[in-house]
């Protein structure tokens, strides 16, 4: 267990360490990256001073070094428009982020899961159909999109919702419906499979061979164990709904992370890109660890395998 | 005799049509078509897509009060018709999606049969580099790289397909393990051939199947992502016509209930992906029954 445990930390570890050699590299191989480091206009005076300031004179492996000591630091560089550190206006929009992403999350598995058992239970039938049309309808249907015509008729036809920003319960619908759907669709195709598999297996059969009524068997004791690969992956949606949300910010002007990058696209305030792809990374590194370890906790056939 | 020539064909017909079961026609008769019009855009669009009448500005569709048969699907905020500009659309999403699914390809497929094939620390430092960069969000680090080398065609196919090769690596390399035991191979193993030989010869036309389906699954995905970097202004510049930035600027007119500029280029994004998504669903099941839990 302990050496499993090991194992899994020191390939996070590794992955973290390559995750900031790609971004590194990417600056710097790219091109100059003084004209991303440095502010858009900026004077030949403030270039050389932003040069030397990074070493970018110095051989590759002593700015590799050097970047590596800020971002231990927690050190991710200053913002050219806001004019304070990057880390800490990632700490500010975060909360909005995972707001919006808790509540796109809680409606995903409002929908997916009932739809999931419903469709697993009714297979082939016509439950079963409806549920496929929608599952591949969310996971073709762009976020944006959905995002531009919620809008279209609850704030401009029926003015019943407001199209942007933040505040209010009535604010936080729209996004998250429109972030939430591509994942229930996701969730309900999951919940369907893992339904169907707990249902063939024989602790099923024999519940229902004791004469349970088929409601209770698919309540108490199919849909528990079929509940756990969707937590799972609701786990690592939740991170990853905080970094897809950036469009969907956009439309909605939502101040959460993905809005943050927008900003950073738009008036080209590179070190804030950057820290928001790094930060994003690292988040999904560390909660594959953890849910690595959870399972190894839980699951003992795991932990024996490695 | 008479009868056998006549019985070949009999049979090779019904292997067809059990083939062709459940061919999603109307989504590949959709390709097809957008494909055409990609091609055929300068017949067809009956104005410059990126030369517009400012006179002419937020014109609705023809059947809509106001509208004319001029500008059958309306004009946007710089007086340009949206059909044209959906028909040239429909050209950079052809363009700009078929290469990146190759480029996508073409590196994952390479990588994941060199690193199934060869294994041993080649096979460690590419799989800990495709985990990596799985971690990073897809989204995210094409925004990353745009931001970087700055935006047009050329550069908007070459970071998807630097994003998105490692879903091919992953399922590419698993493949290649199986085969990896299977007799042909060690024959030629037996046989004195040179690894960059099997690599090329025995194993590549074995995971092509599998290559396939991944790309017509993935053309959606990169579709979506094409779209979504043009509609946050970091995809294909302006004023070229992609449905992303329609998308984009169709949101200026929005508040106002000019609902064609957004919805009808969201509407050929949509086609075009679920009918990318059911094609290549179809051809998972058909060619690759491996594939299924995908």
């Amino acid at each position: 267990m302990t050496r499993y445990i090991t194992r899994r930390i020191a390939y996070s570890l590794l992955s973290l360490f390559l995750l900031s050699l790609t971004i590194f590299l990417f600056v710097r191989v790219t091109g100059d990256p003084t004209t991303l480091l440095v502010e858009p206009g900026a004077s030949q005076a403030d270039i050389d001073a932003m040069r030397e300031r990074f070493g970018l004179d110095q051989p590759i492996w002593v700015q590799y070094a050097s970047f590596m000591h800020s971002l231990v630091r927690g050190d991710l560089g200053q913002s050219f428009y806001y004019r304070t550190p990057v880390l800490e206006l990632y700490l500010s929009r975060l909360p909005n982020s995972l707001l919006l992403a808790l509540a796109a999350m809680a409606f995903s598995l409002l929908i997916g899961i009932p739809s999931g058992i419903l469709a697993a239970v009714r297979v082939g039938r016509f439950w079963d159909r409806a549920g496929k049309i929608f599952s591949l309808l969310g996971l073709s249907l762009p976020s944006f999109w959905i995002g531009l015509v919620l809008i279209l008729f609850f704030s401009v036809y029926l003015e019943w919702l407001p199209s942007s920003g933040a505040g209010t319960v009535w604010h936080l619908l729209m996004p998250a419906f429109a972030l939430g759907w591509y994942f229930a669709a996701a969730h309900m195709r999951l919940t369907r499979s893992s339904m169907l598999e707990v249902l063939g297996s024989d602790y099923i059969k024999l519940a229902r061979l004791k004469g349970l009524p088929e409601s209770l068997v698919i309540a108490k004791h199919a849909f528990k164990n079929a509940l756990i690969p969707v937590l799972t992956l609701a786990g690592i949606n939740l991170v990853i709904m905080i970094n897809v949300a950036v469009v969907v910010e956009t439309v909605f002007a939502w101040p959460g992370i993905g809005r943050l990058l927008y900003e950073g696209i738009t008036f080209r305030d590179f070190p804030v890109v950057q820290a928001v792809v790094l930060l994003g990374g690292s988040m999904i590194v560390v909660v594959n660890l953890l849910i690595d370890i959870l399972y190894a906790v839980i699951d003992p056939r795991i932990r024996l395998e490695a | 005799m008479v009868m056998r020539s006549e019985a070949v064909p009999l049979a090779s017909r019904t292997d067809l049509v059990r083939g062709l079961e459940g061919f999603p026609i109307l989504p590949v008769a959709i390709l097809a078509g957008v494909a055409l019009v990609a091609i055929f855009a300068e017949a067809l669009a009956p104005y410059d897509p990126e030369v517009g009448v400012l006179a002419a500005r937020f014109h609705p569709p023809a059947w809509q009060l106001g509208g004319s048969a001029e500008h059958l699907l309306g004009t946007d905020h710089l007086g340009r018709d949206v059909l044209s500009r959906l028909i040239f659309g429909a050209r950079v999403s052809m363009v700009v999606g078929f290469t990146a699914v190759i480029v996508a390809g073409a590196i994952g497929t390479g990588l994941g049969i060199v690193s199934g094939y060869l294994g041993g620390w080649v096979d460690q430092v590419i799989m800990r580099l495709t985990d990596t960069w799985l971690a990073l969000p897809a989204l995210t680090f094409a925004i990353f790289l745009t931001a970087i080398v700055g935006p047009s065609e050329m550069n908007i196919v070459i970071i998807l397909g630097a994003v998105y090769w490692t879903r091919y690596a992953r399922v590419i390399r698993g493949e290649v393990l199986s085969l990896k035991q299977r007799e042909f191979v060690r024959l030629a193993v037996v046989a004195g051939c040179s690894k960059a030989t099997i690599m090329r010869r025995h194993i590549l036309p074995n995971v092509l199947n599998s290559a396939i389906v991944l790309g017509t699954l993935m053309l959606g995905v990169v579709i979506v992502t094409e779209a979504s970097l043009s509609f946050l202004g970091v995809g294909v510049p302006p004023p070229k016509p992609a449905w992303g930035l329609m998308l984009a600027d169709g949101k200026k007119g929005l508040m106002v209930g000019y609902w064609w500029l957004t919805v009808l280029p969201g509407t050929c994004i949509m086609l075009m992906v679920l009918s990318a998504n059911l094609l290549g669903d179809w051809l998972r099941v058909k060619l690759d029954p491996q594939l299924r839990q995908l």
